[in-house]
Formats: C-alpha cells, structure tokens, sequence
C-alpha cells in the first residue's frame, strides 16, 4: 500500500512539474486513473501504473540519451560527426529487450483479461437495455425479480443543460452524473449483467467498477461486477449514440442486503401500485392527465420535441402540429408503434404503460396553445 | 511530329488559371495539393475550435448538441481525409520524383484528375453541413446503425464524397507506385533510395489495400439506407458489428497511412542536421515493412468492449502490443543516427525533434491502450483522444510542417524568415502540449470523448485544453504568413540549401526548374 502510495504521489509531482501550476488548485484534482471499488478496478489500476512505469523508464531512457546527444553532440560545441551507421549488435539488443518486455507486460494482461470477461457463477442478473437517451434496467431474479424501469438524466441536470438555460452547473453537485431511478445492487454479490440496445449502439461504463461494455441491437453481451463496499457510483454512456449522448449517465447504488431486500419490496409494491392504476378502466379528469403527462413529457419527449414544444432540427414541432392537433387515432398511432418514415420516432407502446401513455398524448394535445380531446387509457388499450 | 517534338523542349510554367487546371508537371500538383490541404488544416481547425469554445467551460453556451456532433465528425472526417492524407500526397508529388531522378510521375494525367477531384469531393463534404437535418453527426468514424436507420439525410452526399477521396487516393497510390518501380534514374537501386520513397512506397500498398474497403464499408450503408438492405441491421438479419470490423479492417491501416511517410520525412531530416548517415537504413526499411504487415492483424483492439470472444481480445491485443517493436527500432535508430553526431537546431531539425518526443509520447499511451484489460477503462474517453493527437497532430502534422520548412528553400528558391519560424515553433509546442496532454487526465477521470459538456470536476483541464487549441490554432497563422513571405522573396537558397544535405533533389538549382532530370542522372 504505501508502495502505491509513493508512486501517487511521484506521478502528482510528475505532473505538476509538467504544468508548471500553482499547488493550491491541484489539492482536489484527479491526474490519475480511478481505483474503484472492484476487484476488476483494482486490477486495471495496478496493470494500467505497471505500464506507465515502464514508459516512463523507458522514456527516460531514449529521452535521456536524445537530449544528451542534444547537448554535447553539436556542431557549435566542436563535435565532429562519427561515420559508423549500423550496428548489428545494438539492433538485435534493442528488438529483444522490448520483445520481453511486452511478454512481461502480457502475461498479467491475460490473467486480468480472463478474470474480467469470466460471468460465471454469478449470484443474481440484471438486464441494461440502452435507448436514444436513456438506460432500462430489468432485474431478472432475485429479491427484485421483475422490478423494470427507465433511468433518465435527473432534472436538474436537464434544466441546467438546456443550451442559454444561464444556470451555473458548478452549483449542481452531481451535473450530467444523477439520474431520477438508480440502478440499485446488492454488495458483496456477484451481479451478471446482460447489456443490449433497442436502438443505436450505446456503452454502459461506471469508472469505478472498472470496465464498460457495449450495448449493441441485435446483441446480447455479457458483463459482470461484485462490489463490496456500500456507496453511490457514477458513470457515463461512453459511444457516441446521437444528440443527447452526453446526457444519459449510470449511476449504481450498491446496498447492503437489508438494504436491497426493503428496497426490491418497495419497487414491487410501487410497480403493482402503476400498473393497478394503468389497467384500471376509469376515466380520469383532464387535470389528472395533464399532471401526469407534463412528468412524463418531460422525460420521455422534451429532449427532442423541447420543452416548449417547439422541437429543433429533425425533431418536428409539437406546438399547433397537424397530427397532434388532429384525431387522436393518429396522434394515438405515432406514439404507440412509433413512427414509419423517421425511425428517430420510437414506438413507446413498449416503454411506457397505458396511463401514461394516455396522460402524455392529453398533455401534448392540450399544452403550448394546443387544444384537442383528451385521450384515457382504455384507448390506448383499444389502439394497441 | 516536329511540332509534338517542340513541345518538349524546354519551357518553363505556363501562366494563368489554366496553368493549375491542365497541369501535368508533378511540382505543380504537389503545390496543389499541398495548397488545399494547408486550406482543409483551417477549416478542420475551426470546426476544432467550435468544439474546444463550448469545452471551454462547463454548462451548454455555444452550440446544440447536434451541431457539436457534427463539427466532432467533420473536423475529424476533414483532417485525416482533407489536411494529413493529401499534404503527404503532395509532398510525394514534389520530392518521389526528384529524390529518384525522374523526369515526372508515371502517370501525369491521372495525376491532374487524383488532385481535381479533392475540392469536389471536400466540397461536397463541407455543403452537407447547409443541409436539411444537418451534416453528419455520427463521429468520423460513423458506427452504424447511427449512421445509417439514424442518420441525417446529408449522409448520402457524404457516403458520395467518401466514394470520391477514395478514387483520388487509390490513383495517387498508384501513380507513386509506378513511378517508385519504374521510374528510378539507373544505379537507384530499392535498397538505396531514400527513406521517403521507401516509407512512400509502402504506404500506396497500404493505400490500395484497404480504401476499397472503405468504399465497401459505405456502399453498403448507402444499400441500407437507400434499397432495402439489412447489412448492418439487426433486425433485418444482419450485423451492427460487422460494420465495426470493416471500418476497423480500413481504419488501423489508414493510421500507419498517415504515419508511415512521416517517419520517412524525419528520416531525411535527422541524418542531414546531424551530418551523419542514417543509422540502420535496412532495419529502418524491414522496421516500415513490419509496422505495415501488423498494421492489418490489429483492427479489433478498436473494439475490445463490443463483446468479442476472449480468444480474439487477446490475439489482437498481443498483435498491438506487438507493434511497439518495430515502432522502437525505429525511434532507437533515429537517436543512434543523432548520437555523436555534429547537430545544428535549424527549423525543420527542431520539428523533427519534436516529432521524435511527442510522437514517442503518443507511442507511450498507444502502447497502454493496448493492454486490453486496462482499455475496459481507457476506451472511449479524452485518454484516447490524448493519444491519437499525439501522434497525430504531434507526429504526422508536425512531420508535415518539418517538411516545409526543409524543402520550402528547394520549392521557392528562398530561405525562410528564421525569426517568425521560431516563433510559430515554440508557440505551437508550447500550446500543442496544453492542448493535448490535460486531455490524459480528463480520459483518465472519467470523461468520455464525443460529450458537448461535462461536470465541474472536469472543468479546469478542460480550460487549459481550450486554452492551448486556441494558441495552437492561431500559432498557424504564422506558419502562413512565413510561407507567403518566403513564396514572395528572402534570402537566396543554395542548390544544396542545408550543409550536408544529400538526395537528388539538393543537386538541382534552388528553386527547382519547373522540368528536373530529364536526362536521367548516374546513381553511384
């Protein structure tokens, strides 16, 4: 540990030399690769320090020896130029040394490799499915055993990152790195996570497990984590997947068991509570359905068709559109099975439940000046 | 007859527009094409600074998203295919021939046609940035299916354009491999022409392998798009991730593309300012030989967290860490060439010695991400976009700017203006590395790359970054200025312009005569 330690602190003054900056502004700078809080984490950080130790020897090395020759070896010191231009001692030296030392450098490489992309004998599965700008995680067994939800850019992170929203970001602790629903895990278990996309192709990446994964369509890719230590953990899609790419973070709440096991409860109840409400055949008031529609709204539809309903780019305007505005059999359509000559559209009959689809097609019907019949949720169930 | 038989008698250029349309003469189509990408490096800036001015702090000031996405895939699409492939194209153009004592290229009306098509084909490119939807907003790497099912409807002229860079590409390789192989003055053996030829030589075989490749990769995404194919589409039978390997098959040759003629421009350089032979010209030659081989058996380290079988991560990771070998002999021989030697610091002397750090700083970081497990980390963050800078900006861009400034004297019969020279030198150096080198520690925190804005922990290395791509940016101001000024006039240059500099091409007066070594010179 105190090995480590050392080298932290050479490679921050390495740094910092490098910069020529005052100390004060460094204190809570981070110059180095997170450790984590896995074993896999662990693992990248010591090979990731191993490897740069070794470029750094070596660098200082031919570095070394160039800028000696710089020195003493010019033309304005009175250097003579030698002839001799080969070698074949030196040559044969300086393409072996390297050659062993990369099978230094790959015999660890493969251990951790291996140990990295081994998902076998996991405790419990999640499921990640990447969508244009959101992650879906499905618990498929376990306490939590078929908890399902959407986790969203929090909303103060959106507000803020609206382009001339004026906000200062450096205010907000966790910009563009908190969520509305956390993925929640248990500690000391080993969680398998299958990782897919329903559109483009994202990356499911949280620094401090150590390891990101692509959701790819059309694939089903395998990863794993088993974090022993409570606590939250932030992270990033990491592939570009379209406009909104910088704004769909991870975040990983992991629980003690207790813990976990209250809160997969609470889902569950919470998840029988929606979907009383969405196969309920009631009629609800304007009121109730605006209420609830401007939430989903904003989490589902404002990041392309904008808060004011005014869209941007490829993205049409909501505010006095012909299809909004028109017979809500159309408008009904679009949202539901998404629409069939511009695949930005999706088909949110698969993300969201028949209330809120009902709420949000009444909101968007009757915001921004927009003034068309209101539609419940037992035509959504009609429609689909 | 007689009047075919005048025409080739001695006359210098002819004047006027015609004389850049119509031209066949080899030194003016490397000013062309030099002159053009010298254009794309600032138009490819400036997308960098849009890029760098919303970076600049935290929060979202400038530009929409969207638009950030489109100026991330034009500046890339615009300095690889736009400024670093045609600036080693012209400067092939200018010195293949003079270096071997041939008259011309082999092939000088292609020659005209491989240069014409680039404005075209750039400006195709650039115009889809007017057009309905936006221009392409995928990253110059254009991953399908964002670049096809999601892709804005630009994507078609830039799948058209691609298609064109690609024609010019392939004939200038041509045309540099006929000339290489048919071409050299009698004595000019292979195994003593000069590195650049050699480093040339090799890079148009890499070119003609794999550009047709890309031309497959985006053809198929033009069927996709277009007439009902489902080649990288799912959920029509077919396969995202074979896009990624085609791409890749193309992309990892396509870097050494634009690395390998750089290492043959420092290895005229160093040897002439250390008035010294280059050391292990052989090994230098099997070394590029190598580099080219294992640059086709390494594609997938791009892709080591899509899900590949464990086998194939690591095949290709000890296939890439494998290229360090040869990538050192290289960098060993260039510090053994200046060792003992008797070095003077002129320009092109201090460039090439920049190239040699910082590009051996990019090795460093190229050499790290390819340790496969540790990438689970590095992958798509500003670690990977330090590194491709290094050897990009700092290795193949500063190889070109070396270049300039060791044959410019050749090219224009003028020495250029020292003073300004070191000013454009010690201020791109200064703010080249504030520019590239706090982007490590940003990857390394955590930010990925691609992302138009980023929490406040990211924040001060992101200003420094910004700061320093500003400096860098307008320190290129000079470079124009000085090369305008040395077009214009200065000090008269010597035939052999630097002491002790050997080739062909510091045999013939400065400038060059607008027709060199038309009777065929005696290589001893």
């Amino acid at each position: 540990m105190s090995v480590r330690k050392l080298k932290q602190a050479a490679i921050a003054l390495f740094s910092s030399v490098l910069f020529m900056t005052s100390s004060h502004a460094w204190a809570d700078k981070v110059l180095n690769m997170r450790q984590g809080v896995t074993e896999v984490s662990q693992n990248a950080y010591d090979l990731h320090m191993v490897v740069l130790w070794v470029c750094v020897v070596i660098g200082i090395v031919v570095f070394g020896a160039m800028i000696y020759s710089m020195l003493v070896h010019r033309k304005s010191k009175g250097a003579v130029a030698a002839t001799f231009h080969e070698n074949h001692k030196l040559e044969v030296i300086w393409t072996i040394i390297p050659f062993a030392i990369l099978i230094g450098l790959a015999i660890p490489a493969t251990k951790n490799l291996l140990y990295l992309e081994d998902t076998s004998d996991s405790d419990m599965t999640i499921k990640v499915t990447g969508y244009q700008w959101k992650w879906q995680y499905e618990y498929m067994d376990g306490a939590a055993e078929g908890v399902k939800f959407f986790s969203n850019l929090d909303k103060a992170s959106n507000d803020a990152r609206q382009l001339g929203s004026g906000a200062d970001v450096s205010k907000l602790d966790n910009y563009l790195l908190d969520v509305d629903n956390s993925l929640v895990i248990p500690t000391g278990k080993k969680v398998r996570f299958l990782i897919t996309s329903n559109d483009v192709i994202h990356s499911w990446w949280v620094p401090d497990l150590g390891f990101k994964k692509d959701a790819l369509p059309g694939y089903i890719n395998e990863s794993w984590t088993k974090v022993d230590k409570a606590g939250t953990y932030r992270g990033k899609c990491a592939e570009l997947c379209g406009k909104d790419h910088g704004f769909m973070p991870v975040v990983v709440i992991a629980k003690e068991e207790g813990e976990y096991n209250k809160w997969a409860a609470d889902q569950k109840a919470a998840a029988d509570a929606a979907a009383a409400a969405a196969a309920s055949t009631k009629d609800f008031s304007k009121a109730e359905l605006m209420a609830r529609g401007e939430a989903v709204y904003g989490t589902s539809c404002a990041a392309c068709h904008q808060a004011n309903g005014e869209g941007t780019g490829p993205f049409p305007a909501l505010k006095g559109g012909a299809l909004v505005t028109g017979p809500a059999a159309g408008h009904i359509d679009i949202v539901v099975n998404g629409s069939k000559t511009n695949p930005l559209m999706a088909a949110y009959g698969a993300q969201l439940n028949d209330f809120d689809l009902a709420a949000v097609i009444t909101y968007e019907r009757n915001s921004w000046g927009n003034s068309a019949s209101i539609v419940q949720p037992k035509d959504i169930k009609a429609a689909r | 007859m007689s009047t075919a038989h005048a025409e080739h008698e001695h006359h210098g250029a002819p004047s006027g527009l015609t004389r850049w349309l119509f031209t066949t003469n080899h030194k003016d189509i490397g000013t062309l094409y030099l002159w053009f990408s010298f254009i794309m490096l600032f138009v490819g800036g400036a997308f960098a600074l849009v890029i760098r001015l919303e970076l600049l702090e935290p929060g979202m000031q400038w530009v929409d998203p969207n638009f950030f996405n489109s100026m991330t895939t034009m500046h890339g699409l615009i300095m690889v295919f736009g400024a670093i492939m045609p600036a080693f194209v012209g400067l092939a153009n200018w010195l293949v021939p003079m270096m071997i004592g041939a008259p011309d290229m082999a092939l000088p009306r292609m020659n005209n046609w491989s240069f014409w098509i680039l404005p075209f084909a750039g400006t195709m490119l650039l115009s889809t940035m007017f057009m309905e939807g936006g221009g392409p907003n995928f990253g110059w790497t254009f991953y399908a299916p964002l670049s096809t099912t999601y892709a804005p409807a630009s994507t078609d002229f830039f799948i058209f354009a691609v298609h064109m860079l690609g024609f010019s590409s392939i004939m200038g390789s041509i045309n540099i491999i006929a000339t290489i192989m048919n071409m050299r003055a009698p004595g000019m053996t292979l195994m003593k022409m000069p590195l650049f030829v050699w480093t040339w030589l090799i890079t148009a075989f890499l070119l003609i392998a794999v550009m047709p490749v890309l031309a497959g990769a985006v053809t198929m995404m033009l069927t996709d798009r277009n007439f009902g194919t489902s080649f990288f589409d799912a959920a029509g039978g077919g396969d995202p991730l074979l896009f990624q390997h085609v791409f890749w098959f193309f992309g990892h040759p396509e870097v050494y593309i634009m690395i390998l003629p750089a290492f043959g421009v420092v290895s005229q350089i160093i040897p002439t300012f250390a008035r010294k032979p280059l050391f292990g010209y052989s090994s230098m030659v099997y070394a590029t030989a190598s580099i080219a081989f294992l640059s086709f058996i390494v594609w997938a380290h791009h892709m080591y967290t899509v899900g590949m079988p464990v086998a194939g991560e690591l095949f290709f990771m000890y296939a890439t860490v494998l290229i360090a070998v040869p990538t050192g002999v290289k960098v060993f021989n260039w510090v053994a060439t200046m060792w003992k030697g008797s070095m003077t610091f002129e320009l092109p002397m201090k460039w090439a010695l920049a190239f040699v750090i910082l590009f051996t700083i990019g090795g460093f970081s190229g050499l790290m991400l390819g340790v496969a497990p540790v990438d689970f980390q590095y992958h798509d963050t500003y670690f990977v976009v330090a590194h491709f800078h290094y050897v990009l900006v700092t290795g193949a861009l500063f190889s070109i700017i070396a270049a300039v400034y060791y044959w410019l004297p050749k090219w224009t019969g003028h020495m250029y203006s020292e003073s300004l020279g070191n000013w454009h030198f010690w201020t791109s150096i200064i703010f080249v590395n504030l520019l590239f080198f706090p982007q490590h520690f940003l990857g390394l925190a955590g930010m990925p790359r691609r992302i138009p804005d980023y929490n406040a922990a990211f924040a001060d290395f992101n200003f420094m970054s910004s700061i320093g791509a500003f400096g860098f940016g307008l320190a290129q101001l000079l470079f124009l200025a000085l090369i305008i000024k040395c077009i214009k006039g200065g000090e008269k240059a010597t035939d052999e312009v630097w002491e002790g500099a050997e080739g062909l091409e510091f045999s013939i007066p400065s400038p060059a005569p607008y027709h060199t070594f038309e009777t065929a010179p005696e290589v001893k």
